[in-house]
Parts: C-alpha cells; sequence; structure tokens
C-alpha cells in the first residue's frame, strides 16, 4: 500500500511570546489515513493541527519559523490566501461550537460565504452533508430551529457536516469526543473510519485508546518536542524511546 | 472578651445589613419621594395633558411638557444615530482587529473621554460646534441658524455617549467565546465575514442593551444640552430648530420656581419623568445584560 | 481557479478592507474628539489663566469684569467632592463587605442590591439634584454645602460601591477562610484582611467616585447654592467649579468667558490628575495580586 505525503511539516518551531511551544518538528501526514497526535496536555498537540490551517496567527504574540507545505504549496507563503487554504480542512473542536444560527444556515454558512446562492443548490448540500454525518434523520423536521437547541452529541456531528460542506480535503480533530458521552464518541470515531478512504483525517487525542481504534499513523509529542512518529502498529507494539514507552504504559500522564 | 468580640460581629453585621438595604431603596426612595412633591400638579391637572400640552406658561399656571419632551428626544435621536455607527466600529476594531498594544493606547484614552464634566463638554459644544453649525453646515443646506440647536445638542451628546456605547459591547464582544469566531475561520470565512455573520448576531442582545444604556444616558445629560441646545420652549422641526430638552428646564429654572405657584412641583414631576424613563430604559438593559453573561458560564 | 472564484475571493476582500479603513476611521475620529476637547480648552484656557484667578476670591464686580478669581469655587469645589467621598466611603465600605463577607452566597437580596445600585448608576445627575431639593425641603434645609454633599454622595454612591464591590470580590476565597480558621470574626477579617488586600483597589474607587463628583454640576444646582466667599459652615452655600464656569460663560463680558475658559481648564486638570493616580494605582494592584 502506498503512502503519500498530504502534510509536510519541516524543522516548525512555534512560540508564544518568549515561550516556545512547538520545538523544530519535522513529520509527514499521510494522505487518506488517521493520523493521532497524540501526548500528554500541554505538550503542544493542540498548537500543531492550528499551525494546519493557520488559526494559531489570530493569537497575539505568535511567532513561526520552519515550513508546512500541503501538496507541495508552502502555507506561510504571504501570497497564499489563508482563507482558501482553511477552506481544504474541516475543523472539529473540543466541544462543538455551533454558530449562532439554525441547523440549516449552520450547515449552509461555509458554502454561502463561498458564494452559493441558489436556495435548490443549499438545500441539496445541507441534505448531502447531514445525511453525510447521520443526522438528517434525527433532525429533518427542524431544520430551521436553532442549532443549540441539539443536543452535544448531535451537535458536534453538526460541526461535522458544516465541516464538510465546504468540500476540504482534510478533516482536523481536536479532541473532537473530549465532551461527549461513550455512545456519542463511538458515532464520531465510526464516522472518522468510514471518512478516511476521502479525507485525510488528523485527530489530537489524550486517549490513548482512541488512538488504538483508529489510528494509522501516530505522531507522540512531549513538552513541545516530537519524540516519536511512525505507522500505529510500530509505535504502540515496540517503541523505539523510552518516553514513548513510559507514556503508552501510562507511567507519563 | 470573645463575647465582646461577637457581638460587635453581630451588630456590624445588622448595620452593614441596613445599609445596604438603604442603597438598594435609594431608587425607590427617589421615585417617592419625587412622587410626593409632584403631587400637588397631578391633583391640578391630569398627567396626561400635563404631557401632551405644549403651552408652558407658569406665570399663567400652564404646565405643558410637550415641547421638552420632544426636544428631549430629538437631542438624543441625533445623538444615538450619530454614536451608534462610530462606537461600534470602533468597539469591534478593538475586540476583533487591533493588536494588544493598540488596545493599551486606545482604552485608556477611551476612559478619560468618559471622565470629561459635562461642562467642559459644553464648552467645546459653545467653541467649535455651535460656531460649525451656524457658519458651515446650515447654510450649506440653505437655512438660518444661530447655532444653538438639537443638532448641536446631538452631536456634543454623540461624544459624551461614545465611551458608554463602547465600553459595554467591548463587554458583551468578549463574552462570546473564541471557538466560535474559530469555527467560522476554520471554514474559510474572512474576519469580516466571522464578525459580521457570527459576532455580531451572536452580541446582538448586547448589543442593543449597550445602545439603549448610551440612550438613557443621553436622555438625562444636562449641563452640556443646556448649553448647546438653544432652550426654546418649541417643538422643534429640524435639526437646525433650537429645542429645550426636559434636564435643562429643570437646571434652568431652579432659582424662580419657588416663587410660582406649582412651579416646583411642576419640575419635580419633570424630574420624575425623566426619572422613570431611565431607570426603565436601564433595567431592561441591564436584564439583558445579565442573561447574556450567563449565557455563556 | 475559475475566474468566477477568483472574483468572488476579491469582492470578500474589498469587503474586508472596506469595513476595516471604516473602523480604523472611527476610531480615530473618536480618539481625536479627545484631542479636540483638550487641545480646545487648553488653548483658550491658558492664556486667561492667572495666578490672581486661583488664589482669590471674586472682588465686587467679578462677573462684569473686575478683578477677582475663582478660588471660591476651587474650595467648594474640594469640600464638597471631598464631602461627599468620605460619606460615600462610609456607606459603601459596609456595603461591600456585606455583599462579599457577612451574605450568604448567592443570595438574592444582594443581587437585587446590585442590580438597583448598577440602576442607580444611570440615574441622570439633575434628578439626584432634584430628589436632594426634595430631602432639603423635607429637613427644612436651605441651599448648602451640606445639601450639596447629600446629593452627591448619593450620586457617586453606585460609583464607588460597584467598585469596590468588583475589587473585594477578588479577594481569593481561601484568604478568607484562613482568617476565619484562626479565630477571626468576620468583621476582624473585613477589616484586617479584605481591606488591606484590597486597599489599592479601594482606593481607586475612591478616586474614581471624587473625579465623578468634583465633575459634576447638575446635582448640585439645586442643592448647593452658589456663594463668592469660601464656606465656612457646611450649612451655608457652597460654589462649585463646573458652576462658576457655567456661570462665567453664561455673562455678556468676553473677559468673564475667557475667565471660563481658564476655570475649566483648572476643572480638567485635576481631573486629569485624578484619572492619572487612579490608573498608576489600579496597575500597582494588579500588579499585586495572585491570581
Amino acid at each position: 500500500m502506498e503512502n503519500h505525503t498530504h502534510i509536510r511539516v519541516r524543522e516548525l518551531s512555534v512560540y508564544y511570546g518568549r515561550e516556545q511551544a512547538l520545538k523544530n518538528i519535522s513529520v509527514d501526514i499521510p494522505e487518506k489515513r488517521i493520523t493521532a497526535i497524540i501526548g500528554p496536555s500541554g505538550c503542544g498537540k493542540t498548537t500543531l493541527l492550528k499551525s494546519f490551517n493557520r488559526l494559531i496567527d489570530s493569537i497575539d504574540g505568535v511567532r513561526v519559523s520552519g515550513e508546512i507545505s500541503m501538496n507541495g504549496d508552502n502555507i506561510f507563503n504571504p501570497k497564499i490566501d489563508v482563507t482558501l487554504l482553511r477552506k481544504k480542512m474541516g475543523l472539529l473542536s473540543q466541544r462543538p461550537h455551533p454558530l449562532p444560527m439554525s441547523i440549516y444556515d449552520n450547515v449552509a454558512y461555509g458554502p454561502r460565504i463561498h458564494g452559493i446562492r441558489k436556495k435548490r443548490k443549499l438545500d441539496q448540500i445541507v441534505e448531502h452533508y447531514l445525511k453525510e454525518s447521520s443526522l438528517w434523520e434525527e433532525v429533518r423536521d427542524r431544520l430551521h430551529t436553532p442549532a443549540s437547541g441539539l443536543s452535544v452529541g448531535q451537535q458536534q456531528r453538526l460541526c461535522l457536516a458544516r465541516g464538510l460542506a465546504v468540500e476540504p480535503e482534510i478533516i482536523l480533530g481536536d479532541e473532537p469526543t473530549s465532551a461527549l458521552d461513550p455512545t456519542a464518541s463511538q458515532r464520531i470515531e465510526e464516522k472518522f473510519l468510514q471518512l478516511k478512504a476521502r479525507y485525510t483525517i488528523v485527530v489530537v487525542t489524550h486517549i490513548l485508546r482512541q488512538a488504538v481504534r483508529l489510528a494509522d499513523y501516530v505522531v507522540f509529542l512531549y513538552l513541545g518536542e516530537l519524540i516519536e512518529h511512525g505507522p500505529a502498529e510500530e509505535v504502540f507494539k515496540s517503541p523505539k524511546k523510552e518516553l514513548t514507552q513510559g507514556y503508552i504504559k501510562g507511567v507519563i500522564v | 472578651m470573645q463575647k465582646l468580640q461577637i457581638i460587635q460581629d453581630r451588630v456590624a453585621r445588622q448595620v452593614m445589613f441596613a445599609l445596604a438595604a438603604f442603597a438598594g431603596l435609594i431608587v425607590f426612595l427617589m421615585a417617592f419621594g419625587l412622587f410626593v412633591r409632584s403631587r400637588p400638579i397631578l391633583e391640578s391637572f391630569p398627567l396626561f395633558e400635563l404631557l401632551s400640552s405644549s403651552s408652558w406658561h407658569p406665570l399663567k399656571g400652564e404646565f405643558g411638557l410637550f415641547p421638552f419632551l420632544l426636544g428631549t428626544l430629538w437631542v438624543t435621536g441625533v445623538s444615538i444615530v450619530v454614536a451608534v455607527p462610530f462606537s461600534l466600529l470602533c468597539a469591534i476594531h478593538l475586540s476583533e482587529y487591533a493588536t494588544r498594544r493598540i488596545c493599551e493606547w486606545v482604552k485608556p484614552l477611551i476612559d478619560l473621554l468618559a471622565g470629561i464634566p459635562s461642562v467642559v463638554y459644553g464648552i467645546c459644544g459653545v467653541l467649535i460646534i455651535v460656531p460649525l453649525i451656524k457658519n458651515h453646515l446650515a447654510p450649506l443646506f440653505g437655512t438660518f441658524s444661530t447655532g444653538y440647536t438639537v443638532l448641536a445638542g446631538g452631536l456634543v451628546l454623540a461624544v459624551m455617549v461614545f465611551p458608554i456605547i463602547i465600553h459595554v459591547a467591548l463587554e458583551v464582544f468578549s463574552s462570546v467565546p473564541y471557538e466560535v469566531r474559530e469555527a467560522s475561520l476554520a471554514l474559510g470565512a474572512t474576519k469580516w465575514q466571522t464578525v459580521k455573520l457570527v459576532v455580531l448576531r451572536k452580541a446582538m442582545p448586547g448589543i442593543i442593551a449597550a445602545i439603549v444604556l448610551g440612550i438613557s444616558r443621553a436622555f438625562g445629560e444636562t449641563m452640556a444640552v443646556l448649553m448647546v441646545a438653544g432652550n426654546v420652549a418649541r417643538v422643534p422641526k429640524s435639526v437646525f430648530d433650537p429645542a429645550y430638552p426636559l434636564p435643562a428646564l429643570i437646571a434652568n429654572n431652579y432659582g424662580e420656581m419657588m416663587s410660582v405657584p406649582l412651579y416646583d412641583s411642576a419640575l419635580l414631576l419633570a424630574s420624575l419623568v425623566l426619572l422613570l424613563v431611565v431607570v426603565f430604559f436601564n433595567i431592561l438593559s441591564r436584564f439583558v445584560l445579565i442573561h447574556v453573561e450567563k449565557g455563556i458560564q | 481557479m475559475s475566474r468566477k472564484g477568483s472574483s468572488k475571493v476579491n469582492t470578500r476582500k474589498v469587503e474586508e478592507q472596506f469595513f476595516k479603513t471604516l473602523m480604523i476611521i472611527a476610531t480615530l475620529i473618536i480618539i481625536s474628539t479627545l484631542g479636540v476637547i483638550l487641545l480646545t480648552v487648553i488653548m483658550k484656557g491658558l492664556p486667561a489663566l492667572s495666578l490672581s484667578m486661583i488664589t482669590q476670591t471674586p472682588k465686587g464686580g467679578y462677573y462684569l469684569g473686575k478683578e477677582g478669581g475663582i478660588l471660591n469655587a476651587i474650595i467648594g469645589s474640594l469640600y464638597l467632592a471631598g464631602g461627599a467621598t468620605v460619606l460615600a466611603i462610609l456607606i459603601s465600605l459596609p456595603i461591600v463587605m456585606y455583599f462579599n463577607i457577612y451574605a450568604p452566597k448567592k443570595s438574592l437580596f444582594v443581587s437585587a442590591c446590585r442590580f438597583s445600585l448598577d440602576v442607580l448608576w444611570g440615574v441622570p445627575s439633575i434628578v439626584f439634584g432634584a430628589f436632594g431639593f426634595t430631602i432639603m425641603l423635607f429637613f427644612g434645609l436651605r441651599a448648602s454645602l451640606l445639601g450639596g454633599i447629600i446629593a452627591v454622595a448619593l450620586l457617586v454612591l453606585p460609583v464607588m460601591s460597584r467598585a469596590m464591590d468588583e475589587v473585594v470580590k477578588m479577594i481569593p476565597r481561601d484568604l478568607l477562610e484562613a482568617s476565619f480558621s484562626l479565630g477571626a470574626t468576620r468583621l476582624q477579617t473585613a477589616a484586617k484582611v479584605v481591606v488591606r488586600q484590597a486597599l489599592p483597589g479601594i482606593l481607586t474607587a475612591v478616586l474614581v467616585a471624587f473625579g465623578r463628583g468634583i465633575g459634576d454640576a447638575a446635582s448640585v444646582i439645586f442643592t448647593a447654592g452658589f456663594t463668592d466667599s469660601i464656606p465656612t459652615s457646611i450649612l451655608r452655600p457652597a460654589a462649585t467649579l463646573p458652576l462658576a464656569i457655567f456661570f462665567q460663560l453664561g455673562t455678556p463680558f468676553p473677559e468673564v468667558q475667557d475667565r471660563a475658559y481658564a476655570s475649566a481648564l483648572v476643572l480638567t486638570a485635576v481631573i486629569l490628575i485624578i484619572s492619572i493616580l487612579s490608573r498608576v494605582l489600579a496597575k500597582s494592584f494588579t500588579k499585586h495580586v495572585v491570581k
């Protein structure tokens, strides 16, 4: 099975003011696989994830050095249009944050801001992606009610539909199940396993078992440094570094 | 010894409770006190007539407050129309766009603007805005004006209202979770799209509350308006007409009011009306703001 | 990329730039109004300002352009704002202690009081003046320093107590419990721990209230009266700076109007000094509080 690199990270360092959050990271994220970024909290997992769609830009006093390229283009190139870059990636955050509007408008938000105005086309998109995230049956009768009325699990699936509706190539998940109950988490995980046939998925998680269940490829960060990365099987079964062994055994939390 | 301390503690508790209750009741005491004093005029004339009559001749015993109410509404209206766009744009700039360093510079200056006494605003109105209207704006629109007008009052008030709207709006914006903005940005929205479609939408109740607080400030502001609005007891027909707002009426006539029958009662009724309107606006917007704050937690 | 797609991107970018420019202009205009106000007061006031203005009381015919100064108003304002501030402290401190130390957590009474104080904050100062006037009628008082002090104390009460409240609220609960567990009563805790811990913040609140009190005219117009002499007792009328400015501006004589500008400069300078002081204090406060 051949592995194409989708996101190439080279010597990436990120500083918040004087603090260095990421230290010289180089890693390749394979296409159409699930990559799990694991490590104890505060180790820079989320920073790495948000570097991919340059959401770290809006943090005050942030500095970045190094390179991230997607399909060969450097995303830190100042000429690049950030909005188009972000359109290529759907983000699922720790807890679902539905936009302050109806279920329908949440899914239609992305297509609309990118210029789709026709009602029929939007209707199709909304239905398609709500089905894609297995939410359609539950909400088809109340599409125009506020999204905040959904349960947390439903909201997270809505956020997934919202993210898919801009037709991204990559799905980024920042501990996407941490606010959900076990059943709702399971549904999201199942969704990921189905979606990886068509999307590259990067998931940050601090739940080791989740990483084991989902990941094809694993990146282990510790205190801003990349300790180990490789195919999931290798990393989990025979970690090369002592820190990784410790983390997997549960010694380092 | 121990016992003495406990007694002290208990007494202190009672005193503190009483003071807190007093503070909480001041608004009601005010309304009650003013009501008692305005009863004589309310017994002589029906309230509706007092509020809707345009003839104000205290010496003849006619106390129509209508021109003053309308004067206040005109001046407040102009000030809000001017203040809202500027303050909201400024608040959005500070909360969404400006770097922390710019905020650290600009916010104290806005606080300073809020601290300037209203007579000083009045003086600047007289020195800058009144001549501007007289010599430039009114001729531009082909009318004559002394400069002491609704427009002058409204513009001075607008500047006085800026800090209030900005301050409250900033608090409201900061209560919109960062992640909601992030969700929109992550979908490829531009910053302005995010502000327009998500932040403003989420913050709308709070923004309305901010505007209402601004209105109530403008509604009751006295000295600055008194100095620039012209004080002619006639219903204004355009922004280039003079106005005589309610607070100006009260402040301007404190001298003679005790010597004319019912005059003091009429002025205290005017104060009561002012109090009730402002309290109503304030209660409304505070409720909304408390709701907004709770929505976050 | 299709041509249609790129033109869409362009309109978005243009819109973004357009509104960003508007925002910067709005911010600049708002900041420059402050500049214009300060410049106007300085340019108009400085030439008319003289030593005798601030060291003498009005002599006969002062309002016709003759000799004298506004010392009566300066002293009157200091007395009045000072007295009102002290009175407001005497009410605010116990209230704030009650809110934060004595009252049960989540007390409805406390929330209602806080709400009522917030509403009171929005009440126009002319209404405080009118209410002060009704109180004075009730007690048979005439326009006097005392009347003014009462009206202004009520005016600054919400400002001061809510500002103190915010500061005292931030004191860590552990600190209070540490004091209780040493056997201190709540009163001792309030006096020793809370006041000491929150002192800079309390002082800031006091300064802000003083600034609001000294600058306010509408609340004293009914209550404090006006006089050319320095008040010798709290039952005598007192002149205040804002009213002195107002009256001088209202005369038809340019020399006297110039004095109004000079007086406005004095008042603005006082306000500026107070607000800078309170900012410095607030800064030193945040430095020492452990969050």
